[in-house]
């Protein structure tokens, strides 16, 4: 579902109305087809900015952002790059519309004027790789609030995009929602969808294949999980990031030997290393 | 979450019957001529029509008639207000005479006429409501209303606005009981003192009960945008409205019937 799939920024700079700095500063950055990546950075980095422009709901100020070769200033463009580019929040309360599940996800599709019959197929697959079949009538607010945020991946997923940007999705979960939300992911990107992860938790960007750390409007990092661990607390807490405890005891067991600090950290081996 | 229940399904209730599954158009349709029909006849005589009508369609949609009778109790007050007011106000012939109060022959029959009116208009009303979903009746309406759109009628407007009402009422229910229990928590009384107090009382809750519709508003805007939502042009549905020979004939059977009351009533006045 990914070929041929990329997103290109090419010196993205972006600044809201009626505000002095720029909100992105110059952004060069290329997603890939069926890649993974995590866009890191703290509060008010300019994540959240840099998403809305993947499928259009920004349009850069200066420089080009091209979706699979159209441009996202193009007016004609942008129902083609709403199809290609799916978006999930933060706040799952704020983004379902209907009052019925398979009306919620039914939405998109519904908004692309496809036939009955085809959206029916969409809806039915979609809530069934988000774990929501059988819900198809349920009312939204008898759903907990990560069953309310697989809907949103549903809905998402309904338009059948080949990107998925989650922009802090898991934000407002607890750890069994957040735990939800990603199998999901990783079971997306499995079968091949390109996934772009938004967040400013650490521990969250274990699995992906990259990391594009930014900070200030500015792209300050790029490399894989492994590398930016490498990096160190330190400079880490430059950028207003900080080092989960998790992932600390792993680079101590790393550098005690008792740990191969080629291979992603898993509380697993982490738990094993430490009784060893 | 019994009031929740309400406010999603309104006083729907699902069944397998052949009135549910009429198209919401037909119902809607048929309601409007039911009520024309309840306005257009003034015997009394006829009243037990309405009555029998009002069985008979209950029986058809599987609920009971306790359920529709129901339906009728928040107008019970209104009834019998306007029942008093034909009863004590009409000229006519006096029956009896107290002080000031007169009641005459014609001020009953008014009174009757008026009361079993309005009581006739919210129970068929109730029919509509109790055996089609709010989904249904804003997607009926939609439809209904789809040929003035080019007139100026936000017609799809209007059910996207109720489609987002029904989805957001039990969240910003909840909103509002988790800031009046913060607001409680922090010693704010909400529940004593006369009307005024209660309402100043009552500004702390709104005030971020705005806030946080406002940044809702903006984000499901920004949501619904990012999934392609450009109005209601070129826009399909996951379930279509279907009419069908029987929805003809369902809405055919009642207009029939209504003429045929007011035929009657013209014949017997
Ligand atoms: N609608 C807006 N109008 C004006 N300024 C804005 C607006 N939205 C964001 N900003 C500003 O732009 C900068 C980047 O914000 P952005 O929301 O992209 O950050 P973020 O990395 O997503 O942060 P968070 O972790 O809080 O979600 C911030 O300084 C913010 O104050
Ligand atoms: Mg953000």
């Amino acid at each position: 579902m990914a070929e041929g799939f990329v997103s290109v920024l090419k010196g993205v700079r972006f600044s809201y109305p009626r505000t002095d700095t720029a909100a992105l500063d110059g952004v060069d950055l290329e997603i890939r087809a069926g890649e993974w990546i995590a866009l890191l950075g703290p509060n008010g980095s300019g994540k959240s900015t840099l998403a809305k422009h993947l499928n259009a709901l920004l349009a850069p100020t200066q420089g080009v952002c091209l979706v699979c070769g159209r441009d996202t200033r193009d007016e004609k463009a942008l129902e083609a790059i709403r199809r290609l580019v799916a978006m999930v929040f933060q706040n799952p309360d704020n983004q379902l519309v209907a009052a019925v599940v398979e009306e919620d996800a039914a939405f998109g599709p519904e908004n692309a004027g496809l036939p009955p019959e085809v959206i029916r197929s969409r809806v039915d697959w979609a809530l069934s790789v988000c774990g929501l079949s059988g819900k198809e009538r349920s009312p939204v607010y008898t759903l907990s609030g990560g069953q309310k945020q697989r809907l949103a991946v549903a809905g998402a997923l309904a338009m059948e995009p080949p990107c998925l940007v989650l922009d802090e999705a898991t934000a407002m979960l607890d750890p069994q929602g957040r735990t939800e939300i990603m199998d999901v992911v990783a079971d997306l990107n499995g079968r091949g969808m390109t996934i772009v992860q938004i967040t400013h938790r650490l521990e969250e960007v274990v699995s992906c294949d990259r990391v594009a750390v930014i900070d200030g409007g500015v792209l300050r990092w790029q490399g894989t999980p492994l590398d930016l661990f490498a990096l160190g607390p330190d400079l880490l807490a430059t950028w207003g990031l900080e080092t989960p405890p998790f992932i600390r005891l792993w680079q101590e067991l790393c550098g005690a030997g008792l740990l191969d600090p080629a291979v992603p950290p898993s509380p697993k081996e982490v738990l094993d290393a430490l009784c060893r | 979450m019994q009031f929740m229940n309400h406010m999603t399904l309104g006083q729907y209730v699902p069944a397998d019957s052949f009135v549910h599954r009429l198209d919401p158009r037909c119902k809607i349709l048929a309601t409007v001529a039911l009520l024309a029909g309840v306005f257009l006849v003034t015997d009394l005589r006829l009243f037990p029509g309405w009555a029998l009508l009002l069985v008979a369609v209950s029986a058809l949609a599987k609920i009971p008639l306790s359920m529709v009778l129901r339906s009728a109790r928040p107008v019970v007050f209104l009834v019998l207000i306007t029942a008093l007011i034909h009863v004590f106000l009409t000229k006519g012939d006096p029956l009896w005479r107290w002080g000031i109060f007169t009641i005459t022959a014609e001020g009953v029959v008014m009174a009757s006429r008026m009361a079993l009116r309005l009581l006739f208009l919210v129970l068929f009303a109730g029919l509509l409501t109790l055996t089609t979903s709010p989904m249904e009746l804003s997607d009926g309406l939609e439809r209904l209303f789809a040929p003035l759109t080019p007139l100026g009628f936000p017609a799809h407007d209007l059910a996207m606005m109720m489609t987002i009402a029904l989805r957001f009422i039990p969240t910003l229910l909840d909103e509002t009981d988790r800031i009046m229990k913060a607001q409680l928590a922090r010693g704010a009384d909400l529940d004593r003192g006369n009307i005024v107090r209660r309402l100043r009382a009552f500004i702390p809750v709104l005030v971020p009960l705005f806030v946080i519709v406002f940044q809702r508003a903006d984000d499901l805007a920004t949501a619904m945008e990012a999934r392609g939502y450009r109005g209601g042009k070129g826009r399909s549905r996951l379930n279509p409205l279907h009419w069908r020979a029987r929805d003809g004939l369902a809405l055919a059977s009642v207009v029939a019937l209504v003429v045929a009351g007011a035929a009657a009533d013209r014949w017997l006045t």
